[in-house]
């Protein structure tokens, strides 16, 4: 027996597929069997006990205003904290691995911080700070400043304001710190040599930070994609029951209100089928774009 | 050795790989010295103080019998969202759960996991409003126990109507209510009252109390109705057109920023159920004495002076293993008389069984509330008091008009009523 275990651990054909099982049984656990079992549900109608096929039902109720709300604020909310959560960290970044700042190391961890709360304690608090009418600590803050009140939670730009604002604020740490280790692994004798060349600071950041820091730009761009269409936190805990006229309806809270708060499980399916298909679609364009696929050139 | 400990390796992966599923799966109910453990969740803490008051009462009445009951707080739609995981996946839920009316439905769909709970409702069944129980009922079987009537009543604040000297009591119907606010308006430059913008009070008892609804007697949609249009388009003008009433700061009666809006005289009157008197008392402290409770205005002759809104049935879970014991402690806590004067003197809740509305308890004058016996004012509608459809479809569309029809037509302002309800009415239709 012992000897039958030992051939087969130590055989060139068996046993790397031991070493590779754990993997596969936690992929097809939790990936292959949730992603075949919501295709399958996207064509039931799902109650406990009951599930009966629909065809194509909940697909065509797919085409509603709703839905297309939700599209929209994932792409509006995605472009905008993409286009925060770039630039800024990058400037942030370069700031923090220069020597002449004093006590660097205290701002870097500062910076990180935010990204170490949850969620649903930071979403709290900001939604507090943000409280509709003027009792609200920015609106009274608003209001000494000579400005009215503003609707944070009741209109769709406010509220998307907030929903960027947070995330911005959360993630820039996590970003700043992708940049630096970036930025560390540029070789001085680039900057020196630039010096001797008579290039200034901007030439500096432009010609040679920035290009080599192009991996990591890339790499920040897909999770902040993925990141802006998985969006669901923010959205959540700002209106955590309510969701007055689709203000802050993203793709994954459609698929939250339908298939948990209005148990509609089959309907869900659906939304979260099209979701995959949206992001799937979106980083291989990204990767096509990028040169992902083709080989390194020697 | 070497070989040893590779084997070891790959053994110790491969276990906790797959050691998540093999656990959880037992409950850790075990009954010893015969105390038995059961579980509840709740939405409100207000509402697990009762519950910690009758499990005392409970437990010195059945020394033989105890139970020793863990209460899970959580916020509204988190607790719904878990116990509906938790009924389909098969595992975890509690014994003994609140639902809020809004959810309802949604457990009473397709293989119903909540206990029917006729054996301890039939007995007394006579004593109690009878529409509390249609609301968490199917087929004629009950699954939840009720909390209250949440009969709608209007919350006036003397003090404003004093300054501007009006006399609420004079209010009867709807237009008096706009002329009155006219004029508590122009007098205090304080709006008559706000309405929820991203809930459904008081839209909801404002139709049902002249015959509208969502969904009829069947469950068909009937969201769109004349009166639900009339109804929805005087609220617009209460608003815009004669400037009585303003969106609810906040959107709604649960949230942070309306109770100190309300609390310092932000609006003379609130139009809410009776169990918001419990909010009131935990959390508005400055309008003491000054709130006094009235039926609601009618919008023509015939209408109901008050509407049941609201509510939270109490269901026991086909997942616990102390089904028989759950239903009596239940029974216990809400059906029986000293309950449902305790649902009074704790919650302020208006008790369902109507044979202890006459209770001295709970004719008791209240300093909070003007120092008059409340519930006399009940008493005077008790005959009138209706309670909205629950079908099927009820907690879809009630999370329609909350989130879309209330929303555009009132903040927004981008649909009309009739758009908005109709919008809403064909949304629903499609569900079927």
């Amino acid at each position: 027996m012992h000897r039958v275990i030992n051939n087969f651990l130590y055989s060139k054909k068996y046993a790397p597929y031991i070493f590779v099982l754990p993997f596969l049984i936690s992929f097809s656990l939790f990936f292959v069997y949730p992603i075949i079992s919501t295709i399958i549900m996207s064509f039931q109608r799902v109650f406990i006990g009951s599930i009966t096929f629909i065809g194509l039902d909940n697909y065509k109720r797919l085409i509603n205003e709703s839905f297309f709300n939700a599209i929209r604020t994932n792409i509006l909310y995605t472009v905008l904290t993409i286009l925060y959560l770039i630039p800024v960290p990058i400037v942030i970044a370069v700031a923090l691995n220069s020597k002449l700042l004093i006590g660097r190391n205290a701002f870097r961890a500062v910076l990180f911080l935010p990204s170490l709360i949850s969620i649903i304690v930071s979403g709290v608090a900001f939604r507090l700070l943000f409280g509709t009418g003027e009792f609200g600590f920015v609106n009274s803050l608003l209001q000494k400043l000579g400005s009215r009140p503003v609707n944070w939670l009741l209109e769709y730009w406010p509220g998307m304001f907030i929903m960027v604002s947070l995330a911005c604020w959360r993630w820039s740490g996590v970003n700043i710190v992708y940049f630096l280790s970036g930025l560390q692994n540029i070789p001085k004798e680039l900057y020196e040599s630039a010096d001797i060349d008579g290039a200034n600071s901007l030439d500096k950041f432009f010609y040679i930070t920035l290009p080599l820091l192009k991996p990591i730009i890339i790499y920040v761009l897909t999770i902040s994609i993925y990141g802006g269409f998985a969006m669901f936190g923010e959205s959540y805990v700002y209106w955590n029951e309510n969701m007055p006229g689709d203000i802050g309806l993203t793709i994954v809270r459609y698929i939250y209100q339908e298939a948990i708060q209005r148990n509609d499980l089959g309907y869900g399916s659906s939304i979260g089928i099209v979701l995959l298909a949206i992001v799937f679609g979106i980083n291989i364009l990204q990767l096509k774009f990028f040169g992902i696929f083709r080989r390194e050139q020697g | 050795m070497k070989k040893k400990i590779t084997l070891g390796i790959v053994l110790l992966i491969v276990c906790l790989v797959t050691m998540p599923l093999f656990a959880g799966g037992a409950k850790e109910t075990k009954p010893a010295g015969g105390v038995t453990k059961l579980s509840m969740w709740v939405f409100n803490g207000l509402h697990a103080n009762f519950y910690k008051d009758r499990l005392e009462s409970w437990n010195k009445e059945n020394p033989n019998n105890k139970i020793d009951l863990s209460i899970e707080e959580y916020p509204n739609a988190e607790m719904h969202n878990k116990l509906t995981l938790s009924l389909q996946s098969g595992v975890g839920a509690p014994d003994l759960v609140d639902i809020n009316i809004n959810y309802f439905s949604n457990f009473l769909k397709g293989d119903i996991q909540l206990v029917e709970l006729n054996r301890i409702v039939d007995p007394v069944k006579d004593k109690f409003v009878q529409s509390r129980f249609e609301i968490y009922s199917l087929g004629g079987k009950v699954y939840g126990i009720p909390t209250h009537v949440g009969a709608t009543v209007v919350y006036y604040n003397k003090e404003i109507f004093d300054k501007a000297g009006v006399d609420f009591n004079k209010i009867k119907t709807w237009d008096d209510f706009i002329e009155a606010g006219k004029k508590v308006q122009a007098a205090t430059g304080v709006p008559m009252t706000s309405f929820e913008v991203i809930d459904q009070r008081p839209f909801w008892p404002m139709i049902v109390q002249r015959g509208g609804d969502y969904l009829d007697k069947d469950g068909n949609v009937i969201l769109d109705s004349e009166i639900n249009i009339k109804t929805l388009e005087a609220m617009y003008d209460m608003m815009y057109k004669h400037k009585i009433a303003i969106p609810m700061p906040g959107g709604a009666t649960n949230r942070e920023e309306f109770w100190p809006f309300m609390n310092k005289g932000g609006q003379a009157c609130l139009i809410m159920p009776m169990w918001f008197m419990s909010r009131f008392l935990a959390y508005m402290p400055d309008l003491k004495g000054k709130i006094y409770v009235r039926a609601m205005p009618i919008w023509e002759p015939g209408n109901k002076r008050s509407v049941g809104i609201g509510g939270t049935g109490t269901s026991v879970t086909k997942q616990s293993k102390y089904i028989n014991l759950a239903m009596d402690f239940l029974a216990y806590a809400k059906l029986t008389k000293e309950s449902n004067i305790k649902l009074w003197t704790i919650l302020r809740f208006d008790p369902p069984r109507w044979d202890v509305w006459d209770a001295p308890e709970l004719l008791a004058p209240d300093p909070y509330f003007g120092n008059e016996s409340v519930f006399k004012v009940l008493l005077a509608v008790k005959d009138e008091i209706v309670s909205p459809n629950n079908k099927l479809l009820s907690s879809a569309a009630q999370d329609l008009v909350r989130s879309q029809v209330m929303y555009k037509v009132l903040v927004e302002r981008s649909q009309t009523p009739a758009e908005a309800l109709k919008k809403a009415a064909d949304e629903l239709r499609k569900r079927k």
